[in-house]
């Protein structure tokens, strides 16, 4: 589904990733780690095109992200859940309109009993009209992950959702992707949060990759 | 995205999702209600200028003057041919010689109420009042100079040329100054949706991130920039009538009649909310697409 070959990519004239190969498959479960500023979230931002490589080549659904127009590339965006550790809602609309978002930003109605049970699934049914200032870090990041998967999306990209959240709540966000995936959905969570790969070690087989001197390695045995 | 669309005022989801920036939307009603108020003024001067224009043109073009100087002993003969001479002239309506009343009347502005006219050898005057097609005023010269020498034919040309000229001028200029403020005005809403861009980065960033197209994004901005427009160009354009209603009305034969709008004229201020809905349109896409492409 998504494909890197080769990719480079700078930030700020640095080097940050270096010949990095990905393939994330149909049902894949990845953890993504490294240290902060290892390029963790830039490779989240090139598997979904936010940032386009400064060499090499990124295959989104079997299609070339550098001969994408803007238009596919947003209909492209619609096939990856995102998730953010700072969750990016849209502060004056409510829960349940952000959860929307991207169907309302597609011009297409909101399934309404959908969202309700999207909603309900992630434990915020009612929250659904209160905006997102208003709730807590865990409940932000149960309704970014609603957003995120409200399209079905085929792959969803977190991006340290446990991040802002206690013990109790990452492990309850890290069952619902768990579920997520077990549904289907191709997983990838980029996280330092050793602890929270360890557990999910025994809820489902992960590929556990980590940045390192801007490579990309496998890292299962040594956690 | 038609500008029709727009029109079509449904609060739907587009015009939801960006914030309402008060700074920016209060920015674009006010300047547009004030470059309509201008525009009420500069369509009304355009208007005036060219009632004027005719008005005086069809006044001076209607009528002629013929001065006749003569020794006081062939003057009465001299003025029988004139009008002989005219009444046989096509074009010609009719005819009449001034009185000495009347020439005291003209030549009181400048020597004052109590010169002897009657004394002085003023030349006899003859007003022609012409057909609407108006008589060959260069004909009528030369059958002059050869029956009644001491005639002179002034058709008002040297007049009326200049008025209407200056009346036009002031057509063009007033139009000048329509174009002027629909371009002040897409400026302004050019500057004030960039503003608005601007602030809503991350609202842009958000929408990309869940597969928004450009086309909805700006959507989201042209509609609430285009509404904003007609409804502050709408409300300049009510107060910019309603101050020409208020005006005095001069009298029917005054030189500055017709000064505002008259008519069916009171009509045309209705095309300026929809022209400014169209330039803030045609502005906040452009912007919008602008920043748009920059920002991916």
């Amino acid at each position: 589904m998504i494909r890197l070959a080769n990719v480079s990519h700078d930030y700020g004239g640095r080097g940050l990733l270096s010949g990095v190969d990905l393939h994330i498959a149909p049902g894949a479960f990845h953890f993504l780690t490294g240290p902060s500023g290892a390029g963790k979230s830039t490779l989240l931002k090139l598997c979904y095109g936010e940032l386009r490589p400064r060499s090499g080549r990124i295959e989104l659904f079997g299609q070339n992200l550098a001969a994408l127009s803007r238009d596919a590339l947003a209909d492209t965006r619609r096939r990856i859940g995102v998730i953010h550790q700072d969750c990016q809602f849209l502060d004056h609309l409510t829960l349940a309109e952000n959860v929307a978002l991207p169907f309302i930003a597609t011009g297409r109605p909101v399934p309404e009993a959908d969202l309700h049970e999207l909603l309900s699934w992630v434990g915020l049914e009612h929250a659904a009209d209160a905006l997102p200032p208003t709730l807590s870090g865990g409940e932000r990041q149960r309704a970014a992950l609603a957003r995120a998967v409200i399209m079905s999306p085929e792959v969803v990209l977190a991006d340290e959702p446990t991040g802002n959240v206690d013990w109790e709540m990452s492990q309850r966000l890290l069952t619902l992707l768990v579920e997520l995936n077990r549904m289907g959905t191709a997983v990838m969570i980029a996280t330092h949060d050793l602890t929270l790969i360890r557990n999910a070690k025994a809820l489902v087989s992960a590929r556990i990759l980590r940045i390192a001197d801007q490579t990309l390695q496998s890292a299962g045995s040594d956690l | 995205m038609s500008f029709v669309e727009i029109l079509r005022v449904r609060f739907d989801d587009a015009g939801k999702v960006v914030p309402s920036s008060g700074y920016t939307t209060v920015l674009t009603t006010l300047t547009a209600g004030a470059m309509a108020f201008l525009a009420v003024f500069a369509l009304a001067l355009s208007l005036s200028s060219g009632q004027l224009a005719q008005r005086w043109s069809d006044t001076l073009s209607q009528s002629a003057t013929l001065r006749l100087s003569a020794a006081p002993s062939e003057i009465g003969a001299q003025t029988a041919a004139v009008l002989e001479i005219l009444r046989t002239t096509p074009g010609v309506v009719s005819t009449r010689v001034l009185d000495i009343d009347e020439q005291r009347a003209l030549l009181e502005p400048w020597f004052g109420p109590d010169l002897p006219v009657e004394n002085l050898a003023l030349p006899r005057l003859i007003e022609i009042i012409e057909t609407p097609e108006g008589f060959d005023a260069a004909g009528l010269r030369l059958r002059l100079s050869t029956e009644a020498p001491g005639a002179v034919l002034d058709d008002h040309t040297r007049w009326r040329r200049p008025l209407v000229a200056a009346a036009a001028s002031l057509r063009g200029l007033a139009w000048v100054s329509v174009v002027l403020i629909a371009g002040a005005m897409a400026a302004m809403i050019t500057l004030a949706a960039g503003f608005s861009l601007a602030a809503n980065v991350q609202v842009i960033r958000v929408l990309r991130l869940v597969g928004a197209r450009d086309a909805f994004i700006a959507r989201a901005f042209v509609r609430r920039f285009t509404l904003r427009a007609l409804i502050g160009a709408a409300g300049g354009t009510v107060l910019g009538v309603a101050a020409f209603a208020l005006l005095p009305v001069a009298g029917e034969s005054g030189f500055l009649t017709g000064l505002g709008f008259q008519g069916a004229g009171w009509f045309l201020p209705l095309v300026i909310p929809p022209l400014a809905g169209l330039i803030a349109w045609a502005a906040t896409r452009t912007a919008a697409f602008r920043v748009l492409r920059r920002e991916s």
